[in-house]
Parts: structure tokens; sequence; C-alpha cells
């Protein structure tokens, strides 16, 4: 039972492990946000402003998420 | 007026822990991390205690009501280079950012609103890689709070005074009788995520934009001052051009998230304002 109890234990800092978690989702997001973007830069390139405008804002959205992530290890406590 | 902090007294203000270089301390007394954002305070007028930031904050508004003032003070048809630089700010706000939200017609009124929440977000932010200040006020949580806070009371009593009641319902929770069978749990999540969830996105994204890019920063440089301790020069040189990278980087980062956080405080205003269905 102890044994086992050391094979599953997470020491050390969880809250790294749980930012490395975080990052997946919104690293997928930013790559499809800007992707598409660029995408559409290049089928209609007369329409910059507007596409930039909304990659930004898709960045800020998806990038938000994964800053939660930072900050809430240091919201439960550093050990 | 002890107030309990979360860390030590002795840990404030890391640089003072009396770590030399080639000293041989570890890591560990060095690292920055929640501490590296409690300051202690350096003067005390008439019963507030002044620190850093607050120093820093008020340093910061003062500056942009000076430029400001200075800028539209004698206005001139042919504008002088204050009153241009001026212009160029005031219209990327209104052209850029209010009237492509909220529109031409209803939207000057909230423009000096959104101009003041630019500047003042955006020079807070600057303070992160002005030397000798070296902190980003709207890293600390209340200030990013308040003007949330603000921006959440003013499109909230938008909503009510534009649509009464009822109507305020119906926009809280995005009423739409086209949905039928799946509306009772739309209207839900979309109260929840409204009322809720959109000031405190809207708090923290600036929040640890701001926070995770200083302790980046800090991280770096006391990487490449304690390298120098151990490894060498070699890697902490390259400590050290990450250090500039990243500056460089929390230039683009802090224009961008002053910007977000103006472009959704529009469109929430102008969800307010929107017409019912």
């Amino acid at each position: 039972m102890s044994a086992l109890q050391n094979l599953a234990a997470v020491s050390g800092s969880i809250g790294s492990v749980g930012y490395g978690l975080a990052a997946i989702g919104p690293g997928i997001g930013v790559g499809i946000v800007f992707g598409n973007g660029t995408q559409a830069l290049a089928r209609q390139p007369e329409a910059a402003g507007l596409i930039r405008q909304n990659q930004i804002l898709g960045f800020a959205f998806c990038e938000a998420l994964a800053l939660i992530g930072i900050v809430m290890p240091f919201v439960y406590g550093v050990k | 007026m002890q107030k309990e902090l979360a860390v030590s007294a002795d840990q404030m203000l890391a640089f003072e822990t009396d770590c030399h270089l080639f000293d041989g301390c570890g890591f560990s007394t060095v690292s920055p991390g929640l501490h590296s954002f409690v300051f202690k305070p350096i003067a005390n007028v008439g019963g507030v205690e002044i620190n850093k930031t607050m120093l820093l904050a008020l340093l910061g508004t003062v500056a942009i009501v000076w430029f400001f003032w200075a800028a539209f003070n004698k206005p001139k048809i042919v504008p002088g280079k204050l009153q241009m630089i001026g212009e160029a700010g005031y219209d990327f706000i209104r052209r850029g950012i209010v009237y492509e939200t909220i529109g031409k017609k209803e939207g000057e009124k909230y423009v000096p609103f959104m101009v003041s929440l630019f500047f003042f977000i955006w020079v807070m932010n600057l303070w992160s890689v002005i030397p000798l200040a070296q902190f980003p006020v709207t890293s600390i949580i209340a200030y990013p709070m308040g003007l949330a806070a603000i921006v959440y009371i003013t499109w909230v009593s938008l909503t009510f005074k534009r649509h009464g009641f009822v109507g305020a319902f119906k926009n809280f929770t995005g009423y739409d009788k086209s949905l039928g069978p799946v509306l009772p749990m739309s209207m839900t999540i979309e109260f929840f995520s409204n009322l809720l969830v959109r000031p405190f996105t809207h708090a923290v994204r600036l929040f640890a934009n701001m926070f995770a890019g200083h302790l980046l920063i800090v991280m770096f440089t006391v990487a490449s001052w304690y390298m120098l301790n151990g490894i060498g020069i070699a890697y902490a040189g390259v400590s050290f051009l990450m250090t500039i990278a990243m500056t460089a980087f929390e230039l683009f980062i802090q224009a961008v998230q002053a910007y977000v956080f103006v472009l959704l405080a529009s469109s929430y205003i102008q969800g307010a304002l929107a017409e019912s269905h």
C-alpha cells in the first residue's frame, strides 16, 4: 500500500505541473487564431487592418486562460 | 497597525538580502516569487503608508494629466508637436476602438472614459520597463480589479437604464426565442458568463499578463546574476539575452493588454446599449 502511494505521489511544485497542463489548450488556441488569420490575410490583403484587430482580440482571449494558469499556484499559496 | 502579510518581513525587496556576487548562496534565497510583489513602505503621509507602487501610480497619473493638459490647453488649428501627439492618441481610441464597437452617435460620450482607461493602463504597465522603477503597477491585483469594477458598474447600470428590469434580464441571458429547447441551458450559461465571469476575466487578464511578465523578467535577471557565481559567464550571458528578449516582448504585451482592456470595455458597453432582437 505504501509502495503504491510512493509510486503515485507527486512531490515538489504541483503548481508548475498545473500550469503545464493549463498551457495546452491556449497553445492550440493561439495557433488556430493566428493560423486562420494568416490564411484570411493571404486571401484578402486589403482587409489587413480588420484581420489584425480580430487576431489581437482572439489572442488576448486565449492568452488569458493560460495566464490564469500561471497565477493560480500563487493564489493557493506557495510552499 | 501590523498587517498580516503572506510573506515574512525579511523577504520583501529581495535585493536587500546580504547575498553578494560570488558569495555562493543558493538560488532559493534570491529566486523571485510572491515576495517580489510586496514592498515595505517608504514614507508615511498623515497616517497613510506610501510604498513604491503607490508612488509609481501617483507619478504616472501626474504624467498623464500633465501631458494631456499641455497638449490641449491652447489648441490651435495648425497643431504644434505636443498637440499633434495628443490628437493622435485620442483619435486612435476614438476612431479605432469606440467608433468601431459602439458606433459614431452613441459612442461619443464614452470616448473620454476609454481614452483615460487606455492611457492610465498603458502608463501603469510601462513602469515595468522604466529604469529605477521596473515594477508594473497593474500587477497589483487592486488596480485592474478597480478598473474592471468601474467598467462593470457602468455597463450593468446602462443595461438597466436602457432596457428596464425585464429587458435587462433578457439582455444578460441572451434571450432568443428561436433557440427553442436549448433556451434554459443557454440562458443559465449566458447569465453566469456575462454577470460573473466577465468582470473576473476582464481584470485577471490584465493582472496575470503583467504579473507573469514581471516574474519572467525578474527570473532571467536574477538567473544571469546568479549564474555568474556558479557556472560561468557564457550561461549568464545567454540568460541576460533572454532578459532583453523578454523586455522587448513585454513592451509589446503592455500595449496590447491596454488595447484589449479598452476594446472589451467598449464591447461590453455596446452590448448594454444594443437593441433587443
